[in-house]
């Protein structure tokens, strides 16, 4: 069918264009911070920025400790779901796709509503961003473990372990873990994009964070919001393309969709 | 001239020669099954039919005329495929009538063709349910309705009958027969399975590594294979080495005892021969002086059901031997030492190279 | 890779104190396994949920009333999620589109192989870019001094804002959005092109059909459920979106989550009940969203399965 395979391309194409443009705009504008010279200067005054420093290190922390707290919670459950109580999987997994029908402008304003009085005044603990965090990433982090444990067997694997006489923490640890290694570690990296560019719940929350740094610098400046653009773009790409990278051939389709909002 | 003739055929993928100089002709009304294992071009060879692939070289003409240049759309043949391929956003009638539907015919038509149809295959007043509410075997059989509604010249089979149970199959199988017998429709049919080639077709293509290893009648496969592949491959055989002792005579020795067979026009320069033996031409020895007789130790007394099957030692080699189940027969025990006979032209010999 | 009990069937006891494994019911025991997660999603999602439902139904003296959805009804606010809904049928209807030709591209069209697994990997990544440094990536190809805007000027002479193009207008966040929506498009629609059997196609040109009736016959009638599930998600996705607005267009284009945005920081007359009713109203829009997502797909995987 030659027609198709005509047609095919020029759609691809005509996508391929409208994806790159932006990208390469954002570049070279990237570049112009000199008048009449290309040069990197609105990069290296933003990397010396010291707010640059600090927020970015910020996000990055805050992205580590978000990707700790979500597997903490989601890992345990969803093997215990796997193991002992299938039933109720599709509880589960309905509250996992909950993030989806409350957006994270309605979850901060929620937030902020229920915990800026007594009894619980933590509207200004990072327990709540984190905790926000957690919920953003909680859809794509299950399903990666979902789908990772519904590649490994994990129930046949289980019951080998306890047969040959495991303990249940001995058995998360060293058996069911290590197998969901490519399916935690791609889970890591999506969520880590999420945190590191995310704004809505940092800016509402009123914290140092990456995303409303970037805000700022577009307000004030012109060329450096582009540095910080494709600098951002990078971080993303870097993600998800050793986030691709781990999940190839492993039967685990990580569907990275969605995200900042 | 043939109804359905291919001449020289050659398909390539990539440097990999699919088919090679096939040539078949094929007369009206006729069922020729392409038998053979995975990987010998027997599919590809039907998809050059249907024009779903392109033949490298050669010609495929039905009733005269050459197809190789019209699309699938346009060549009238009509498909069955091994998954059945029934639509499943249309009812079973719907599926039926597509072909129809598809050539503007009116509704009227469509509506008598498609009852005509699911009479023919034996589903009447199902026209009305989904590909997902019926059996396997039944969307067999509307795959085959919908494939003959539109009254093609050439009706080809992929493997139908391999996704279905045994059961299933063996019912089928007699079935599509009876219906391309009434209809007279010229019938290419691939399988790997040889029961079914054996038992539906008027003829069988063996292929084997993308060539026509031998043509001819069931009958004809069976009994006379051409080459020990063709043997081995259509029906269960023993296959034995053998020395030369005399090769004008004719004599061989198998594990020292003389035996008579005939041998190839080249035996003198084989040093080993190989004898390929159907197992249902062996009987436990009844002392008839124009057979061969063999002595060896039972090793396992099989039972099949209609059939028993004998395991035997004789010196270094194995050899098996069908009879039919009798209750009135005692069966040898394992380690005892039997004698068995077999008529002289039972054997099929080859020298151990060609095999 | 999966260890096999097949062959240590026969040297196993015939009863294993296997704990829990093979019990069936639903006890204290096996729900407890599940609390951690459970408080979770109590204490940061739905009960927050909760509060901003309760406080919907508040009255400015405390009581219950429902005056505050009544305020939902004022013509800015009705405008507001007539342009969001506008926004979102825009974003979703055009991202469907051209994200299911392209899908349909790498799948069943025939591209080759590396040109799909870079596309779901950009996709992966596209689908993420969305906020600020989205924005801020127009704001480079289209905005006043933008690259295209410049070039367009420098090739074919004529100046996209003088014409009347504004990339901070509706069709200006629109095209941004469709950089996120697009993707996401492509990202749920393989996985149900890859169901579509070579066989069907096959068969159907066998009949005699060509490949226009193959489409209008067979293929969208079987993607149709895919399709609206998709399209319907795109609506969810694009209605719900704060950040690239916000970044984009500042509090210039009054969508529901800007406005929502501006009664959390108080910039507006602070009018805490019509933040709560905008916000619930958000809620139902998704969760119908969600829910139409859902029965469509259980449709759609039937016949693709």
């Amino acid at each position: 069918m030659k027609k198709s395979r005509w047609w095919s391309w020029l759609w691809m194409v005509l996508g391929g264009l409208y994806f790159f443009l932006p990208l390469a705009a954002t570049f070279l504008f990237s570049l112009r911070a000199k008048k009449g010279v290309t040069s990197f200067a609105a990069y290296i005054h933003v990397l010396s920025d010291p707010q640059f420093v600090k927020t970015f290190t910020f996000s990055v922390e805050m992205a580590a400790l978000t990707i700790v707290a979500a597997l903490a919670l989601i890992v345990p459950t969803a093997v215990w779901v796997h193991v002992r109580f299938p039933r109720v999987k599709p509880l589960v997994e309905t509250i996992a796709l909950l993030p989806f029908v409350i957006p994270p402008i309605v979850l901060v304003f929620g937030l902020i509503s229920l915990y800026s009085r007594p009894p619980l005044p933590i509207v200004s603990s990072p327990v709540l961003l984190i905790a926000g965090y957690v919920v953003l990433s909680l859809p794509y982090v299950f399903r990666s473990v979902d789908t990772g444990l519904r590649a490994i067997d994990l129930r046949t694997l289980v019951e080998a372990a306890q047969s040959l006489g495991s303990r249940a923490p001995t058995t998360l640890l060293r058996v069911v873990i290590p197998n969901l290694r490519a399916a935690l570690l791609s889970a890591a990296f999506l969520t880590f994009s999420i945190v590191v560019g995310e704004l809505t719940l940092a800016v509402m929350l009123a914290w140092p964070a990456f995303g409303p740094y970037m805000a700022q610098v577009g307000r004030n400046l012109a060329y450096e919001p582009a540095a910080l653009s494709v600098i951002s773009f990078l971080l993303t790409w870097g993600s998800i393309a050793l986030m691709s990278v781990l999940t190839r051939g492993r039967g685990i389709r990580g569907t990275a969709a969605g995200g900042a909002h | 001239m043939a109804f359905l003739e291919l001449h020289g055929v050659v398909k390539t993928f990539g440097g990999t020669i699919v088919v090679d100089s096939f040539d078949l002709d094929v007369s009206q009304g006729e069922f020729v099954s392409l038998l053979g294992g995975s990987g010998c071009g027997k599919t590809t060879t039907l998809r050059m039919i249907a024009g779903f692939e392109t033949p490298s070289g050669g010609t495929i003409s039905i009733d005269g005329v050459d197809v190789v240049a019209a699309p699938p759309n346009r060549r009238s043949v009509g498909m069955v495929f091994q998954h059945y391929a029934l639509f499943p956003n249309m009812t079973a009638g719907q599926n039926v009538g597509f072909g129809l539907k598809v050539a503007r015919r009116s509704a009227e038509e469509i509506r008598g063709r498609v009852k005509e149809m699911f009479r023919l295959i034996g589903m009447e007043g199902m026209e009305g349910r989904y590909p997902s509410q019926l059996s396997g075997g039944q969307q067999q059989r509307v795959a085959l309705a919908r494939a003959l509604a539109a009254r093609p010249r050439v009706l080809l089979l992929d493997e139908p009958l391999s996704a279905l149970d045994a059961a299933i199959r063996a019912r089928l199988r007699e079935e599509i027969r009876a219906i391309q017998r009434s209809l007279g429709i010229t019938t290419i049919y691939v399988t790997h399975d040889q029961e079914e080639a054996l038992s539906m077709s008027d003829r069988v293509v063996v292929m084997r590594e993308g060539r026509i290893a031998q043509v001819g009648t069931p009958l004809e496969i069976y009994n006379r294979p051409a080459t020990p592949f063709v043997a081995s491959f259509v029906g269960s055989l023993n296959v034995v080495p053998a020395q030369v002792v005399d090769a004008e005579a004719g004599t061989l020795s198998v594990a020292g005892q003389v035996i008579a067979g005939k041998l190839p026009a080249e035996a003198g320069r084989c040093g080993e021969v190989m004898i390929s033996l159907r197992p249902e031409l062996i009987s436990i020895s009844n002392g008839h002086p124009d057979f061969n007789q063999l002595t060896g130790t039972v090793t396992n007394v099989v039972f099949l059901g209609p059939t028993v099957r004998l395991f035997l030692r004789v010196g270094d080699s194995d050899l098996f031997l069908d009879m039919f189940n009798n209750p009135r027969l005692s069966l040898p025990a394992l380690g005892e030492s039997i004698t068995v006979s077999f008529p002289r032209d039972a054997c099929l010999t080859s020298c151990r190279e060609d095999a | 890779m999966i260890p096999s009990r097949g062959n240590g069937e026969g040297a196993l006891p015939a009863r294993l104190p296997l704990r829990g494994v093979r019990r069936s019911g639903a006890g204290i025991r096996t729900w407890i396994g599940l609390v951690p997660f459970l408080l979770f999603a109590i204490a940061f999602m739905i009960a927050p949920a909760g509060s901003l439902l309760v406080g919907s139904f508040q009255g400015p003296q405390g009581g219950f009333s429902l005056t505050s959805f009544g305020r939902l009804l004022r013509p800015a606010i009705l405008r507001s999620y007539l342009l969001t809904i506008e926004v979102s049928l825009v974003t979703a209807l055009g991202g469907g589109l051209f994200g299911f030709l392209i899908a349909v591209g790498v799948t069943i069209g025939g591209l080759p192989r590396w040109v799909r697994t870079f596309l779901t990997t950009f996709s992966g990544v596209a689908s993420n870019f969305a906020g600020v440094p989205l924005a801020f990536a127009f704001v480079a190809t289209l905005g006043r001094v933008g690259l295209v805007t410049v070039l367009v000027k420098f090739l074919f002479g004529i100046s996209l804002y003088d014409s009347g193009f504004n990339l901070y207008s509706f069709w200006g966040l629109s095209l941004t959005y469709l950089y996120f929506q697009l993707p996401l498009m492509i990202l749920v629609m393989t996985p149900a092109l890859d169901g579509m059997r070579r066989e069907w196609s096959e068969a159907c040109e066998n009949l005699g059909a060509s490949r226009r009736q193959y489409w209008q016959y067979v293929a969208f009638p079987i993607l149709l459920p895919s399709l609206l599930s998709a399209v319907i998600l795109l609506f969810g996705n694009a209605f719900g979106a704060y950040a690239t607005a916000y970044a984009l267009t500042g509090g210039l284009l009054n969508l529901v989550p800007i406005l929502i945005g501006a009664q959390i920081r108080g910039d507006v007359l602070h009018d805490p009940s019509l933040g709560y009713a905008l916000a619930v109203g958000m809620i139902v829009v998704m969760t119908l969203s969600i829910l139409g997502y859902n029965v469509l797909q259980r449709r759609a995987v039937r016949w693709l399965s």
